[in-house]
């Protein structure tokens, strides 16, 4: 393999189980509701990000209808919730859902137009993406239009719920922390996007990986050594456009609602791209990073700026520069410097720079 | 008898007729070399067998069977491999998965491998490597062992000595000697010392029409001739 243990890669997997560790015991280590938050809409976006990664990083192609799959297999889970009411039966039939219908317009969309340049790929998927939009909206009587929907996820998961009991009959704790429902989701949400996650990482180990890094290295060559490159970059859309949509459905169980912005915005797809390119495409575990950096950024950069802000409030225009409001603007300049001085992403460039030393 | 034939044969690279009526029959067994000068159209000709180009009007007939129709994965499964010229490899996979990749089931026999080894001890050497540390002349012997990594009734290859040093070139001989003994190869090759060492039949393409068919003794013996269709007086 391409990727045996140099320094380089090394350091990433160490990143990686590191950052796996931190979220396995993030509800114990961070013993606060938005922590919580933040590692579930961490691991949920790991797998989104992962998943692109099959297409953008592995394939070569650029789509921009991934947040559509995701949504489709959030509202699949927020309709047979609110439908079939909270039981498993709907988190079952809300996933099928939301996967055959991606699986559907995936097929549909790959063999209809992967055939055509890359670009006009993209704006096919960027015209579907926004189709998709619109019907969510104007679909109000099933999707809740601009509203979206609030429902209840399975009994399991209610805050309420006790995992555990003590003597007196009250939730029992761990370290500190409740054994209640709102931990069990977490966990559901944890242990679900840990095995995707391990099927992609097995899928691009296989030999199909291989086949896939060689189309995205030269199309023609791949054919003439006997590869269909429509077909594998087909399935290769199929597979991703299925684990969107599962990951769309784990994080509709978590949020408890889900809406066009929740769910099918193309800020989603801006955070997708951001993430990919930030981590490094084309390594799997560059998914793992950039989601990290970007979710953390998201949420805690304006707390972070205003403390800064608050400490530096002596010390002249420091304190401007660092405004709350400005997080947006030092977002970008992270990201700018992040792209010069890791060209490939965190996990590319460190890789590589292991294999030349 | 014949393996490979080209039956009035006229590809089109957009506005551009490139081959005008290429008629040609290749013979089972040993080293056909197609000849001719820069942008005469001989990777033209081997890009259509491989469906790369599709020829039109024209047709590509290979074991009796037209196969001008087929998509250039059929044409590949078939049991024709192509080594494009500059090193046709994937820089960014390691030499195994180089290897792998042109194998059936993605495993290797392994008196095939022991084969490349024999032939291409380097190969060995580097088998983790990453394809692009390779050097040039590595690569080439990469891109030759992917198409001998399985049986192949036909091996197509453009221009294999192109950039590489004397010694290199003199193995790629060795080599290729070797694979002809049971696999017939369609060469392409300007360098037209290594095409006489190799050669037992062969044809010149000039401006996208074949100038020339006959055996390389008969070509080598023809100075005139010679000079007339490849400019080789020097």
């Amino acid at each position: 393999m391409n990727d045996t243990l140099t320094t380089g890669s090394l350091t990433v997997k160490i990143i990686v189980l590191l950052i796996a560790a931190l979220l396995l015991f993030a509800p114990f280590l961070f013993q606060d509701i938005r922590s919580l938050e933040v590692a579930a809409r961490i691991c949920v976006f790991i797998v989104l990000v992962a998943s692109y990664d099959l297409l953008i990083g592995y394939t070569g192609i650029v789509s921009f209808a991934h947040t559509m799959f995701f949504g489709l297999g959030a509202y699949g889970a927020a309709i047979a919730l609110r439908q079939m009411g909270p039981g498993w039966d709907a988190v079952l039939t809300g996933a099928v859902a939301g996967a055959f219908v991606s699986l559907i317009l995936a097929i549909a969309i790959g063999l209809l137009s992967l055939r055509v340049k890359a670009i006009f790929f993209a704006m096919i998927t960027l015209a579907a993406a926004s189709v998709a939009m619109v019907l969510a909206s104007q679909l109000s009587q099933f999707t809740g239009g601009e509203d979206g929907i609030t429902y209840k996820a399975p009994d399991l998961f209610k805050p309420a719920t006790k995992l555990a009991v003590t003597d007196d009959g009250k939730v029992a704790r761990l370290f500190g922390v409740r054994l209640n429902g709102k931990l069990a989701a977490y966990y559901f949400v944890f242990i679900t996007c840990l095995v995707l996650f391990l099927l992609m990482l097995r899928l691009v180990g296989s030999p199909v990986g291989t086949v896939l890094k060689a189309i995205r290295e030269n199309e023609a060559r791949a054919e003439a050594i006997g590869y269909r490159v429509v077909a594998y970059r087909t399935f290769v859309f199929c597979v991703a456009a299925v684990i969107a949509s599962l990951a769309g459905t784990v994080y509709a169980i978590w949020l408890k609602y889900t809406g066009p912005d929740t769910a099918l915005s193309f800020t989603i797809m801006i955070d997708i791209l951001l993430m990919v390119v930030i981590g490094g495409m084309g390594t799997m575990y560059g998914a793992v990073i950039g989601a990290v950096l970007l979710v953390l950024a998201q949420y805690y950069l304006r707390d972070l700026m205003g403390s800064a802000a608050e400490a530096l409030s002596n010390v002249p225009v420091l304190p401007f520069i660092l405004e709350p409001d400005r997080w947006l603007f030092w977002l970008g300049i992270i990201f700018i410097l992040l792209v010069y001085f890791f060209p490939q992403g965190i996990a590319g460039t460190l890789a590589r720079k292991g294999d030349k030393a | 008898m014949t393996l490979l034939s080209l039956k009035s044969m006229q590809t089109n690279i957009d506005q551009y007729a490139v081959l005008h009526d290429v008629t040609l029959d290749i013979p089972e067994g040993g080293v056909f070399v197609l000849l001719g000068r820069n942008g005469a159209g001989k990777t033209t000709t081997l890009r259509s067998i491989m469906g790369l180009w599709k020829p039109s009007p024209g047709s590509v007939h290979f074991r009796g069977r037209d196969i001008s129709g087929l998509h250039t994965a059929e044409i590949a499964r078939l049991g024709i491999a192509f080594v494009p010229e500059n090193m046709g490899i994937f820089g960014g996979l390691t030499v195994q998965e180089n290897l792998v990749l042109a194998t059936a089931n993605g495993s290797f026999d392994q008196d095939r491998l022991e084969r490349i080894w024999r032939l291409f001890p380097a190969l060995e050497t580097f088998w983790t490597k990453a394809a692009w540390s390779l050097s040039g002349g590595q690569k080439q012997m990469l891109a030759v062992a992917r198409a001998i990594i399985e049986p192949r009734e036909l091996i197509l290859i453009d221009e294999p000595t192109k950039g590489l040093a004397p010694s290199i070139v003199d193995a790629m001989a060795e080599a290729f000697r070797e694979i002809s003994n049971n696999t017939t190869i369609l060469l392409v090759e300007q360098n037209f010392e290594f095409a006489r060492a190799l050669g037992r039949d062969m044809a010149v393409i000039d401006d996208g029409r074949i100038a020339h068919t006959g055996t390389m003794s008969n070509f080598v013996a023809d100075k005139d001739l010679q000079d007339s269709l490849l400019s080789l007086s020097a």
